[in-house]
């Protein structure tokens, strides 16, 4: 039917988009260095390797912090935390708005209503600020518990683009037809709608899995992440309570910020390159 | 000739190559002349009418021209073509009912167009006003906005603001497709009254209704796959036309009064061809009952008779 | 209009009594009684820990049932009382938090309207040409990628350490008291840019790219095609586009709040901004819960009403809430 041909076309044009290709390359680059990086190093992130405070060596790649730990290892387990937290804490807000926004744009009426009043208050309150609250009473917190939350506080933004996805498609012709001929509705969701979704809900999930870092980041630097293990918002909150900007220790807290603004970047990137690729009006004749 | 349109070819730039959506068009519209323009989806109708005031991309002017009044219409060229929009061709939109700025009282858009256009808006008012009342709006909707108009009300705002120019050319792109029947009469009705008060000196009404196209207008071009089929005054057209398109066409229309176990609607089998790659020659070929092996040459738009044009090797058969 | 507002006013309500009652039951329901944690992290001895503990429990209405707790927090909610500090015991957290407050709205009002002014502007241009559409966009893009706090720290060290140009702790320096005269002000400025520049840059990238996309909407909707096929000069057409994507960044401002909040939060600690977000850090840092939770409620009564206040713009600016169809004249 047409589906092998808009595949073949989708293909085409990803091998020819450069925001596409960059963006992939260097979140791919970065997923290598979180699988590889561990391997890397011999040493655990809050192990005593040398004096502190030393910049940048080929002993040491990236220098040690004021209590003598090695950066680099931080580093590249901290990446570890941030992917997962991305991949849980993204996928899991993707979900839960798939569901809503699906539900809402597909059943409609009362329920939509009510789908959407839920969306929008959650979307008011400022989750970090009840995070605070919640998080400060507990005195162990997981990798688990934040990507959850994170999800728990994000998938309206996912849900939102979902429900108005789901709308317009659902009024197009072809559904209309499979409801004429007497389709189960569960096989129009997922013979008509679905395979017309899944572009956006792959721009979705992008987006999702950068704001789940980014959100993560903060939390982590607040002081309010995971309380074991390392990750690089745990980094930048150890650098700056123990004054690496004033001791010029730039190798501490760079790194970090660095990694995430690249990943995040180009995962925006990427979803605009994706953007293009889907849709035919955004691309340049 | 009010307007002449010259071997007029506009292809469409898609990924997969050029669309060629029209082919080598040769007419010509009489001042005050209201000419339909009909025929099935797809056959270039609405292409046609865009040419002659908006050609923009993907739409890619091949070759051919256009004279209005004598003068060359720059259609190529979007910059110089400017000076000739709203003032000597017009258009009323097939999206006319979401052609005014949603956010923006409907008078204050009039005045901000025609002031951009180096037109006084206040010297305009009386005029715009006897407008209005032609076309039953009460002189309220410029103060209001469009959200708060029904849809035929928006539709003859439309046509009111398209024409207040008194353009040459006006081109009504279906304009009567979205509407109940009665409404149909009412706006074809008006379109009749513009051009009789001079509102509009020619009309180029595209639809693919030919009903409505009896009651109002004087010649009818009908199209087929980007190609001229035939041109000739309405009664002519509706009751004895020579291309063999026209006629399947004309008698697929149901008749009021006919019941199916008496007269069964003859249809046209197959689809029109894709203009990718178009058919060379006459591209109605492949459903035509006369076809023969001439039509692989393409036939010429020929007066057969005096107003009556035809692109047929058996025009009249 | 009725309809609009009603339903906006329902969900501020609704979010307004979720939010305290999960303020309030937070600490109630936690392992624990708040009292005795406090109590035992100061490692008193038995007889004085006694003392001091039935003195809190009664000071902070802990010995009631908690039902009449629950209606307790509200009475006091409408009375401003938010409590009383356990780290700066016995000032009340009302009074802690009205001297922090106006170092927020110093940064974060002007950080706010200026980078959304800016960043849509900057849009529109994006918009409006390919070459700046290529230039502007992957800059903003990457704007919008930077955490709060990195770029806090950037600009700490290399405005406030390398080039030694601004100061990057505080709001004002330590050798001065808060006075009107200007060397106060001049102080309290100098203190001012660099937090200002880190919420305002980050900010501006997301607002460009928003105005951007909403602006290569407008101009291909039906009304824009229209008034091109009639001849209007781009400026008109670029003038109604502009001022209809307007329209959803205004909504969009509105939800972005919360998020602005964090970012705040992260940027006061960098620079060690005697704001609400330095307050809750310190409050954490120092088990002071009370300090915690009414920080906390105000921030979000804060945002709840910078929602309806946005709303109430939104009303003015765009026509179709206030009117419905008028029907065939």
């Amino acid at each position: 039917m047409a589906q092998p041909r808009k595949q073949n076309e989708a293909l085409y044009f990803m091998r020819r988009n450069a925001k596409l290709q960059i963006g992939v390359v260097i979140v791919f680059l970065f997923i290598i260095l979180a699988l590889v990086g561990p391997l890397l190093t011999k040493y655990q992130p809050r192990d005593y390797v040398a004096p502190g405070a030393q910049p940048p060596s080929s002993e040491f790649w990236f220098g040690t912090t004021s209590f003598g730990e090695d950066v680099f290892t931080q580093f590249v387990y901290g990446l570890r935390s941030t992917f997962l937290v991305g991949i849980v804490g993204g996928g899991l807000g993707t979900l839960i708005g798939i569901l809503i926004g699906f539900t809402a744009g597909y059943r409609g009426g009362i329920v939509d209503e009510v789908l959407n009043m839920l969306t929008n208050i959650v979307l008011v309150v400022p989750s970090l600020v009840v995070l605070l609250i919640v998080a400060a009473y507990l005195e162990v917190r997981g990798l688990v518990f934040e990507s959850v939350y994170i999800a728990l506080f994000s998938w309206p933004w996912a849900a939102r683009a979902i429900r108005a996805q789901t709308f317009s498609l659902r009024s197009r012709d072809f559904v209309d037809l499979g409801r004429l001929s007497g389709m189960k509705p569960l096989k129009i969701i997922f013979t008509e709608i679905a395979p017309n979704m899944m572009s956006y809900l792959l721009l979705t999930f992008i987006l999702q899995f950068g704001g789940a870092i980014l959100t993560a980041a903060t939390l982590d630097f607040i002081g309010l992440g995971p309380t074991e293990g390392m990750s690089l918002g745990l980094m930048m909150n150890n650098a700056t309570t123990y004054s690496a900007i004033m001791l010029h220790m730039w190798w501490w807290f760079i790194p970090p910020g660095l990694a995430i603004t690249a990943i995040v970047g180009s995962l925006y990137i990427t979803n605009v390159g994706l953007d293009e690729v889907f849709n035919p009006k955004l691309r340049e004749m | 000739m009010s307007l002449q349109v010259k071997d007029l070819t506009v292809y469409y730039q898609t990924l997969r190559g050029e669309v060629h959506a029209l082919e080598s068009t040769t007419f010509g519209i009489a001042d005050g002349e209201i000419m339909g323009l009909a025929g099935e989806s797809g056959c270039g109708k609405t292409t046609l009418g865009q040419s002659l005031i908006f050609l923009h991309p993907p739409m890619k002017l091949i070759k051919g021209g256009v004279t209005l009044d004598n003068k060359q219409l720059p259609i190529g060229n979007m910059e110089r073509m400017n000076n000739f929009r709203f003032k000597k061709v017009s258009i009323i939109p097939q999206y006319a009912m979401n052609a005014m700025n949603p956010t923006r009282k409907i008078g204050k858009m009039v005045a901000d167009l025609l002031k951009s256009r180096n037109v006084d808006f206040k010297s305009l008012l009386p005029e715009l006003k006897r407008r209005l009342d032609l076309v039953k709006l009460s002189y309220d909707v410029l103060d209001m906005y469009p959200i708060e108009l029904s849809g035929g009300m928006k539709q003859r705002m439309v046509m009111v603001l398209s024409t207040m120019l008194n353009p040459s050319l006006l081109i009504a792109d279906e304009i009567t497709s979205a509407l109940d029947v009665s409404s149909q009469k009412a706006v074809s009705e008006m379109l009749v009254q513009f051009r009789d008060r001079g509102y509009c000196k020619s009309v180029i009404v595209i639809t693919h209704d030919i009903s409505v196209l009896y009651q109002i207008a004087d010649t009818i071009l009908i199209m087929y796959a980007g190609q001229l089929a035939e041109k000739a005054p309405t009664d002519v057209i509706v009751h004895s036309s020579q291309h063999p398109y026209t006629k399947m066409l004309i008698s697929t229309l149901p008749e009021v009064g006919v019941r199916y176990v008496d007269k069964q609607l003859a249809g046209i089998p197959g689809g029109p061809p894709l203009l990718l790659k178009p058919p060379v020659g006459c591209r109605f070929r492949e459903r035509c009952p006369l076809a023969f092996e001439k039509c692989l040459e393409k036939p010429p738009f020929v007066e057969t008779e005096k107003g009556h044009f035809v692109a047929c090797w058996k025009a009249g058969a | 209009m009725r309809r609009y507002f009603g339903r906006k006013l329902l969900i501020y309500a609704i979010t307004f009594v979720l939010a305290v009652t999960v303020d309030w039951a937070i600490p109630r329901f936690m392992p624990g009684n708040p009292v005795e944690i406090l109590i035992a992290r100061a490692g008193l001895k038995a007889e004085s820990a006694k003392l001091i503990y039935s003195y809190y429990m009664k000071a902070f209405g802990l010995n009631v049932p908690i039902w009449r707790q629950y209606l307790n927090f509200w009475i006091a909610l409408f009375h401003g009382d938010l409590g009383v500090s356990l780290w700066l015991f016995p000032q009340p957290v009302m009074k802690i938090i009205k001297q922090a407050v106006p170092y927020d709205i110093l940064l974060l009002l002007p950080a706010i309207l200026l980078s959304w002014l800016a960043g849509n502007k900057f849009g529109a241009y994006a918009a409006r040409s390919k070459w700046l559409d290529n230039t502007i966009s992957p800059l903003a893009y990457i704007l919008q990628a930077t955490p709060y706090m990195w770029l806090g720290m950037l600009l700490a060290w290399l405005c406030g350490v390398r080039l030694h140009l601004l100061p990057f702790s505080g709001a004002y320096s330590n050798a001065m008291m808060p006075s009107f005269s200007w060397s106060f002000v001049w102080s309290l400025l100098q203190h001012w840019i660099l937090p200002f520049a880190s919420l305002f840059i980050v900010q501006f990238g997301g607002w460009a790219i928003g105005m951007r996309n909403m602006i290569i909407y407008e101009l291909e909707a039906d009304y824009s095609h229209y008034l091109e096929a009639l001849g209007a000069p781009r400026k008109l057409v670029r003038s109604y586009a502009f001022h209809n994507a307007l329209l959803p960044q205004i909504t969009g401002l509105a939800l972005q709040l919360g998020a602005i909040v964090g970012g705040a939060l992260a940027t006061e600690i960098v620079f060690s901004y005697p704001g609400i977000g330095f307050l809750i850090l310190q409050a954490i840092q120092n088990h002071d819960y009370f300090l915690l939770q009414g920080s906390c409620l105000f921030i979000i009564i804060g945002v709840l009403l910078a929602n309806f206040l946005i709303d109430l713009a939104y009303v003015l600016v765009d026509p179709r809430t206030r009117v419905g169809m008028q029907g065939e004249g």
